[in-house]
């Protein structure tokens, strides 16, 4: 199959190659040293690299104005004028984005894996263009042509939120269809009698699930981080609040709302992850005995 | 691509009882349909792209080669190439060094990364680093802005860090508001985005290839360098041209850190957009945001022709 499909997961893929590393190191001890020593750097490298910020955006935080420890910014988020309109906007506009975009993409990427292999490397180009076309220069293409009913609706910035999510999304079902042997699964349906709509829904769907959740939460993540297209289509969300939030005396607010949201994103996302890892470990080892 | 192939293809692939329960019994609408049912599967996907991604391209397109007053003119691509004393121009070439930059080092430092993670032992710091990738190549903007601000503004963590050993960061050529921090903080994202791309090509690197040449007498350089190195150059290519472009798109971590004041395409094409500059030349705006889907079109050609060239190995 193609490049993306020996693996599992987006998050999983590591786990499939890291099974042969035993049979690279049967070489000397000597170089199984060097090997962990240069990963130990790439590591501590990394590491500063990603948590020195983070550490510096928390402490930042957690001060007050009279720059003492204190959890007032975080307290005072619920309460800050305009909070709650925006966190509701966001909502909602996350919402309509996760659901189209799972109705477009799960179907799209399971019928051309079965029946148009020969589309896939046509759809990954596609699904990495909006990666590379600029937020900006699409947005500004909307709202030049579309109907002015559309531009008035906030669920316009859903649909180009679809479009925006598209690798993220694409790139996790698609491998993680890759990885189930989905030839196998629907003849096997298909020979006990089920429809499409039941291979769909009783096999394939639970199948890529851990793929499907994960997109999901990388979308949620996008929609609550994307500033550009909301703020020039005029709708606060809440990117858009926390970067036009005039500071106050509250502490330092929209840090910690932006803090929060990027904690939260990546705990949310481990722990889909996990969940439904360890579950589905669970089912296969019921299965095996 | 004909569809004709592709439904007369294995029967074995096709959709367990769709025909039994969608096509109606005539045979030959029964054939009609299932011809077109290729056609009508990916029709939503199809138009769904074109409509978000295909009419903004096409309109952006249409307004650049049009006059403020209507009209077909060349008037906005004159005036962005040669207007204001070149600084469309100067915009561009920003831009570019930028994508440039912000490429080259990510995509090396993230292959290297990668293959720290992919080959650790943990299960868990897999795990985590994994998660940690697809969230921070989402990441951006203002929340990112903050968080350097921070650890390398003024008062930043870092900053002041540094300060104690001695090191002034003004004094190494470092500021944060201007070029050489918008590329520090764009890092931020391209190297998670560089794990998340070359990840899977990593996995596509066999054991049995090493083996065979270990068997062969190979050292650890010789097979990286005849071996690893060339399986692998198409898709860290292909995953740097994918960083180029994203850098050179990005436009909220430049604007909320810089406030707007650097030379960059995409805050250029803001500018005009949020009404800071004369009102009559709105369309140049155009020509920029015009100007940069040209650039970027050649990026993808590359794309394209690298990625076909990484999937003859890693299958």
């Amino acid at each position: 199959m193609a490049p993306l499909s020996g693996s599992g997961s987006v998050f999983e893929v590591v786990e499939a190659a890291n099974k042969v590393v035993p049979t690279y190191s049967t070489g000397s001890a000597k170089r199984r040293r060097r090997v962990r020593w240069w990963r130990g750097v790439v590591f501590l490298l990394a590491g500063a690299f990603f948590l020195i910020p983070l550490y510096a955006g928390i402490k930042f935080s957690l001060q007050n104005t009279a720059s003492h420890f204190s959890f007032q910014a975080y307290e005072n988020i619920p309460s800050a004028p305009g909070f709650t309109a925006a966190l509701s906007l966001s909502l909602k506009i996350a919402l309509v984005t996760m659901v189209v975009s799972t109705l477009l993409m799960v179907p799209t990427a399971i019928y051309v894996h079965i029946r148009l292999p020969r589309l896939r490397r046509v759809l990954e180009v596609v699904t990495v263009l909006p990666i590379v076309i600029p937020p900006i220069v699409l947005i500004i293409g909307v709202l030049g042509v579309f109907p002015l009913w559309a531009k008035s609706s906030p669920y316009l910035l859903s649909f180009m939120y679809v479009i925006l999510a598209m690798p993220f999304v694409y790139r996790s079902l698609d491998a993680g269809i890759g990885a189930i042997d989905l030839k196998t699964l629907t003849e096997a349906s298909r020979s006990l009698g089920g429809n499409w709509s039941k291979t769909m829904w009783r096999v394939i769907l639970p199948n890529i699930r851990p793929d499907l959740l994960s997109a999901t939460v990388l979308t949620l993540a996008l929609v609550f981080g994307e500033y550009t297209m909301a703020q020039l289509d005029l709708w606060q969300t809440i990117p858009v609040w926390i970067a036009q939030f005039q500071v106050s005396s509250d502490g330092p607010i929209q840090v910690a709302a932006s803090m929060m949201g990027l904690v939260g994103t990546w705990v949310l996302l481990l722990f889909v992850v996990s969940i439904d890892r360890s579950q589905s470990r669970r089912n296969r080892k019921k299965q095996g005995a | 691509m004909s569809h004709n192939e592709v439904t007369a293809s294995d029967p074995g692939t096709m959709i367990p009882g769709s025909d039994a329960v969608i096509y109606p019994r005539s045979s030959r609408l029964r054939r009609s349909l299932r011809r077109s049912e290729p056609v009508l599967a990916i029709a939503p996907f199809i138009i769904y792209s074109f409509l978000g991604l295909g009419i903004p391209a096409i309109a952006v397109t249409y307004y650049a080669f049009q006059k403020e007053t209507g009209g077909w003119s060349f008037s906005n691509i004159h005036f962005m190439l040669t207007g204001e004393n070149h600084v469309f121009l100067v915009g561009f070439e920003n831009s570019i060094k930028l994508g440039l930059l912000s490429a080259v080092i990510p995509g090396i430092l993230g292959v290297f990364l990668a293959y720290a993670i992919q080959t650790s032992n943990s299960h868990i710091l897999r795990r985590l680093t994994s998660t940690a990738a697809g969230v921070l190549a989402n990441f951006g903007g203002i929340n990112l802005t903050f968080m350097f601000i921070a650890t390398l503004g003024s008062g930043g963590v870092l900053t002041l860090w540094l300060a104690d050993i001695g090191i002034k960061l003004s004094n190494i050529g470092f500021n944060l508001f201007t070029f050489s921090g918008v590329l520090v903080v764009y890092m931020y994202f391209q190297l998670p985005l560089m794990v998340l791309v070359v990840t899977p090509a990593l996995g596509g690197l066999r054991a049995s290839w090493r083996e065979a040449a270990e068997n062969l007498g190979a050292s650890s350089w010789q097979y990286w360098l005849r071996i690893g190195i060339p399986v692998l150059l198409p898709s860290i290519l292909g995953g740097m041209l994918l960083l180029f472009g994203s850098a050179f798109a990005a436009y909220a971590t430049a604007e909320t850190l810089t406030l707007g004041l650097i030379s960059l395409s995409p805050i250029q094409i803001g500018n005009y957009l949020n009404g800071n500059v004369i009102a009559g030349q709105t369309h140049v705006g155009y020509a920029i945001a015009f100007g940069m889907l040209v650039i970027l079109s050649i990026t993808m050609i590359f794309y394209s022709l690298v990625r076909k060239r990484a999937s003859k190995w890693l299958r």
